[in-house]
């Protein structure tokens, strides 16, 4: 009979301690969101309390669809996000499927030249970058930052896409080459499906420190035209003055697209996990 | 339709060897067993004859035609794979169908191959199923279907039954041995459990330390083993090995004799012992006896059979029985 109550208690603290866990990491987002939808004398006066009717108000809303071309640089977070996204995931699988599927010389040596970037952030590299684009002409264009984001997610994702694709069975794949399919049909059709819940992790890792970046857009795009939504925000932090209303609106708006691209990769991640391998 | 040849295989891996000179030939219709321990190169040198893996150096031919670089699609082979390897995402039928669909074959002729192959192997209810819903036997079956389907001149199984329980690894041995016969194709069947060999093979070629040690049909093996591995390896419980001078053969190393052909007596053995454990099975009764300065001697009995633990027993080998040894492990 001590089990059941053992289990009740079990799941009543570790639900304690997953609660707690979403409290805090809930907190500063929600915070933002409440705030964004009061008056300013209300933010500084009360910050944790909910908007009423007596201190409701959109006007940070209102500020940023003026002050700027929001909408473009919603687009433009976007595009860069999902393009870096993509390539991430196609360039990052097709170097893990090599690295684990054939047999050649420096094989090893190959997969461990390609994780080192895990290790050495990009941003040391930055006034290379800079010069590169520099002398490229690509600055302040969205290609530069796809190709700055590209090469700073490919190393997690091979690391983390080879070690999954090494669990794919070896017997599936020769079945494939039996069967007369060709490498890259073993690798999208075989492959891919079975590592469906890698590349949904990957994705949001790739995406999470993409969609956030204010560095490279600072320097490698800042003109009006690519802004991202994390440096058109900057424009109401002034040295003397911010506009917390904006800032705080800004900060809100930039939160949905993020939410909507994670579910969808949830989504992914749930299903690849239920599909089932088969053994 | 469906002979094959190797000449002088050789693979190794890096600097170790796992194949050092296979020369053999299947003839048409064949059902040939690789069998040996893991680790003697018996599923690399099934892997070499797929096409799976490019062997070092030697020639593979199949209807006399030198496929040793043709693409395993190609060579006009099919493989049943331990894990049974079937596409998670697709129906038994698409599975079925995969390989004539991407030989670009007409829909009515892969309709017609895939009825014949579930009629063959009652599949019938499954085909809309995907993988993850059938049970593991009805998966190998699938997987057999697959292959099947193809009209393959030469059938490769790779320990196909390993990863099923008792009562479906004899279910199926049985369906692939009827197959066999109904078919009447080439097989070549790559397993470590002798069971299987000797029920499944036309021929046997046991392989060791990536060579072969012997080919032969079931009853050549048993009765007639070139060295003490194959002795060793075919024949449960295992062929007991006693030293020549023990037996006063002092010209012989070793002496094999099968727990089957020796016998329990009162005295006048040709050696002494003590029973040190029994077991029944029912059918048969295996004594372990243990005789001074030897490994324990197995005695195999028919039937029902009562022995007292710790009695001592005297052993008798039927007549013409024993084998004899040389140094080198090769018989005399």
């Amino acid at each position: 009979m001590s089990t059941v109550r053992n289990s009740i208690s079990n799941s009543v603290a570790s639900h304690a301690v997953l609660l707690l866990y979403t409290f805090i990491a809930l907190f500063p987002v929600v915070l933002i969101v409440i705030n964004s939808f009061k008056t300013r004398k209300a933010i500084f006066r009360s910050p944790l309390s909910p908007p009423n009717e007596e201190t409701f108000s959109t006007v940070g809303y209102e500020t940023v669809m003026k002050q700027g071309d929001f909408i473009l640089y919603f687009q433009n977070s976007l595009i860069v996000t999902v393009v870096s996204i993509f390539f991430v995931l196609l360039f990052g699988a097709m170097a893990a499927f090599a690295l684990s599927e054939y047999r050649f010389k420096g094989n090893t040596l190959m997969g461990l030249y390609l994780a080192l970037g895990i290790m050495i952030p990009i941003r040391l590299g930055t006034v290379s970058i800079l010069q590169l684009m520099v002398a490229t002409g690509l600055v302040n264009t969205l290609t530069a930052l796809i190709l700055v984001y590209t090469a700073q997610g490919l190393p997690l994702a091979i690391f983390i896409l080879s070690e999954f694709m090494h669990q794919v069975s070896k017997d599936l794949k020769d079945a494939g080459r039996i069967d007369g399919l060709s490498e890259y049909r073993i690798f999208y059709r075989l492959v891919m499906p079975l590592v469906r819940p890698a590349l949904a992790t990957v994705a949001i890792f790739t995406m999470i420190p993409i969609w956030n970046d204010l560095w490279f857009p600072l320097i490698l795009a800042p003109a009006e035209a690519t802004k991202t939504v994390t440096l058109g925000s900057q424009v109401f932090i002034g040295q003397f003055v911010t506009d917390w209303n904006a800032v705080l609106a800004a900060l809100s708006m930039a939160i949905v697209p993020v939410l909507l691209l994670y579910i969808i990769f949830s989504r992914q991640l749930i299903s690849g996990l239920t599909a089932g391998a088969v053994k | 339709m469906g002979s094959l040849t190797l000449q002088d295989i050789q693979k190794s891996f890096g600097k170790t060897d796992v194949l050092n000179g296979i020369d053999l030939s299947v003839s048409d219709g064949e059902f040939l067993v690789f069998v040996g321990p893991s680790g003697c190169g018996k599923s690399t040198l099934l892997r070499i004859v797929a096409g799976l893996e490019n062997p070092s150096a030697g020639q593979v031919l199949i209807d006399d035609k030198n496929v040793t670089t043709v693409p395993p699609a190609k060579r006009g082979i099919a493989m049943v794979f331990q894990t049974y390897a079937l596409y998670p995402h697709l129906s038994v039928q698409d599975n079925m169908s995969l390989a004539l669909q991407q030989n670009n074959e007409s829909k009515q002729l892969i309709q017609q191959r895939v009825e014949k192959a579930s009629d063959l192997l009652s599949l019938d209810t499954l085909l809309k199923r995907r993988p993850a819903e059938l049970s593991g036997g009805q998966r190998q079956r699938v997987a057999i279907g697959r292959a099947i389907v193809r009209e393959p001149s030469l059938f490769l199984f790779d320990e196909p039954l390993s990863n099923l329980d008792a009562a479906l690894r004899v279910q199926t041995r049985l369906e692939i041995a009827r197959l066999h016969n109904e078919l009447s194709a080439t097989m070549i069947y790559v397993t470590h459990d002798q069971v299987e060999a000797m029920t499944l093979a036309d021929r046997i070629v046991v392989l060791n330390n990536g060579l072969i040690q012997q080919v032969g049909t079931p009853m050549e093996l048993y009765n007639n083993p070139v060295n003490l591995f194959v002795a060793g390896f075919i024949g449960t419980p295992k062929m007991n090995f006693i030293p020549g001078d023990k037996l006063g053969l002092p010209n012989v190393q070793t002496i094999g004799v099968r727990p089957e052909h020796i016998s329990l007596v009162e005295s006048d053995g040709e050696l002494q012992g003590t029973v040190t454990h029994v077991e029944h099975l029912g059918a048969d009764t295996n004594i372990y006896v243990s005789c001074e300065g030897l490994e324990p001697v197995v005695v195999r009995v028919f039937g029902e059979f009562h022995v007292d633990q710790g009695a001592s027993a005297a052993l008798r080998f039927q007549e013409n029985s024993a084998l004899q040894f040389d140094a080198t492990g090769m018989r005399i």
